[in-house]
């Protein structure tokens, strides 16, 4: 089994209408598979089944060999599933830092009660999850920025803090929705080889990104989406030339522009 | 050097405690400590519920109830002695709270504000009507603490209003100290995570239902015993402490102040407790005043007193 994960005919559909219909793939270990189609094509609805948010209607998650469909989000966390949101999910209040550390809760959590008293235990370990946090958010380019407030942040550096703390969680599949999103070429380039070097030590990624220079240049695998279907998949080269997929997403992109 | 937050609240509180007695023009203001350090009890296990994990409670003053009659009746029911009175009461809170919780806290949403509002109230009818245990509403005494007797064998010879002061006044330094562990742990981190996005927490592996429910039975336990503290120090309880207007007065000190602050919501309980001394009028309109403060605070001052002063002053020195 080198599928890390695996989704197989899955589905969902709000108030009658399929949002998502019957899509299956594969993603293995150390392999970036994207995700691509117009708005509203069923990207992060996709995602969001996955990852335990919504409930598949039809289908079946598997992870690592085990079927997790419909498994609460912190359950599959703890599997070695981690993600990021396309419209942030920042904790506003907390610091930079603390936003990161959250990524190592199920390494640091303990006790309530150690916790209450302040033990030498629980301040160890939240001081080793600190210094995680803190080599993480020197990875992605915002260790200056750790002593902030999250809230107070550009869109850009909040998109890097999001995979910082996915990263946290040291996951054995990584699902990005649109990390390069609101970014600049700079930002966008950094988060590209980010990525590859997160795959190349051997997570399973699966990437939600509108900006195809970045798909073409790193995905090894497309799968493609349009209202719910999947019309397409293959590598880049084939993606890209796919009579079907210029007409649903390339096209409808040129339109918009 | 630079105090940590932590480190600055607890030397304030332990100045407070300690410093404002020679400023008191008489005996009686022991008291009016004493009260204020019960109510800033309560109102930091809401800083844990609310200013940390975001969870509303609109029944909190049933815990007290439960806390201030277990010290009424477990003396002379079951022999315990009042110290052990206070545990009781705690751990009955906490166990309610967990029942309470447990199903509710699974669901998303406010729910926990309308399970609290009918637990709050069901304790309160209990304590009113159950009159054979009880005396209902006429309320009923409270036995003797018997510290401040032990105190004076010691050769520490306070005035009653001495000893409550300064016993609730340690009371609220512990409870501030466990509150401010909790907010930079581990577990703290997790609340103030799934308060800010319930699903991020949850895809950091966060049992968002498991840690609000600690919160709950945590603050639970703290509402216990500041109703424990109260009862031993008046000798005398009746069921308001249990009634709905607490319930709204601890939620209300506690926005005032800064819900997401200890020292904040401490200050809340303070400028509620003593505003009903100063004015006397006060106690008559009680209920307009607390609205009218929740309404002005909501508007004007969203984080509530102490962090919108911190902020304007962090805000002139940059
Ligand atoms: N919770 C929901 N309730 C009802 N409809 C929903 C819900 N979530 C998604 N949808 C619908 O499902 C469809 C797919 O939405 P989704 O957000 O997955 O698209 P997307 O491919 O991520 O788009 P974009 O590129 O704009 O992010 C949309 O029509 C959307 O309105
Ligand atoms: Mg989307």
């Amino acid at each position: 089994m080198s599928d890390l994960l695996s989704v197989e005919g899955l589905g969902i559909a709000f108030g009658g209408i399929k949002a998502v219909n019957d899509v299956s793939f594969r993603v293995r270990a150390g392999e970036i598979v994207s995700v691509i189609g117009p708005n509203g094509a069923g990207k992060t609805t996709l995602f969001n089944m996955i990852s335990g948010v919504y409930l598949p209607g039809s289908g079946r998650v598997v992870l690592n060999g085990e079927d997790v469909t419909g498994m609460a989000p912190h359950l599959l966390a703890r599997r070695g599933l981690s993600r990021t949101f396309q419209n942030l999910q920042i904790f506003q209040s907390m610091t930079v830092l603390e936003n990161a550390v959250t990524g190592y809760h199920l390494q640091e959590r303990g006790p309530v009660l150690a916790d209450l008293l302040g033990l030498p235990s629980s301040r160890r370990r939240a001081r080793t999850a600190d210094a995680g946090a803190r080599r993480l958010l020197a990875r992605v380019g915002l260790d200056r920025a750790a002593e902030r407030e999250a809230g107070n942040l550009s869109y850009g550096s909040l998109k890097r803090l999001e995979i910082a703390r996915a990263l946290a969680l040291n996951p054995k599949v990584l699902l990005l929705d649109e990390p390069a999103a609101g970014c600049n070429a700079v930002e966008t380039e950094e988060i590209d080889h980010l990525i590859a070097e997160v795959a190349a030590a051997g997570v399973a990624i699966l990437l939600v990104e509108h900006d195809m220079k970045m798909v073409m240049r790193i995905s090894n695998h497309i799968v493609v989406l349009d209202h719910g279907e999947k019309i397409a998949e293959g590598n880049p080269a084939a993606v890209s030339q796919n009579p079907a997929v210029i007409a649903a997403y390339l096209g409808a992109e040129n339109a918009d522009g | 050097m630079r105090l940590t937050p932590k480190a600055a609240t607890l030397l304030v509180l332990a100045l407070l405690v300690a410093l404002t007695p020679f400023f008191f023009p008489s005996g009686y203001y022991y008291r009016v400590g004493a009260l204020l350090f019960v109510n800033g009890i309560a109102v930091t296990g809401i800083v844990i519920l609310t200013g940390y994990a975001g969870q509303i409670s609109l029944g909190h003053a049933g815990f007290s109830g439960i806390g201030a009659y277990a010290c009424a009746l477990a003396p002379t029911h079951l022999g315990l002695h009042p110290a052990l009175a206070i545990v009781l009461g705690a751990a009955l809170s906490a166990v309610l709270a967990y029942l309470v919780g447990r199903p509710i806290l699974r669901l998303k949403g406010y729910y926990l504000g309308v399970a609290t509002l009918g637990f709050g109230i069901l304790v309160s009818m209990v304590l009113n009507n159950e009159r054979d245990l009880t005396n209902g509403p006429d309320g009923i005494d409270v036995p003797d603490l018997g510290l401040r007797a032990l105190l004076e064998t010691w050769g520490l010879d306070l005035t009653n209003g001495q000893f409550w002061y300064f016993f609730c006044g340690l009371s609220l330094i512990l409870g501030a100290w466990l509150a401010l562990n909790l907010y930079d742990s581990p577990t703290g981190r997790a609340l103030r995570a799934l308060h800010g996005s319930e699903v991020a927490a949850r895809t950091v592996g966060v049992d968002v239902a498991r840690l609000k429910l600690q919160a709950f039975v945590i603050s639970a336990v703290y509402a216990s015993v500041a109703g424990s503290l109260l009862a031993l120090q008046n000798k005398f309880i009746t069921p308001d402490v249990a009634g709905f207007m607490h319930s709204i007065e601890m939620v209300t000190m506690a926005v005032l102040g800064g819900v997401g602050s200890v020292l904040g919501a401490i200050l809340g309980a303070g400028i509620l407790t003593l505003l009903p001394q100063v004015l006397t009028v006060f106690a008559e309109y009680e209920q307009m005043v607390l609205g009218l403060v929740m309404v002005l605070v909501m508007i004007f001052l969203r984080e509530g007193l102490l962090p919108s002063i911190f902020k304007a002053i962090r805000g002139k020195g940059e």
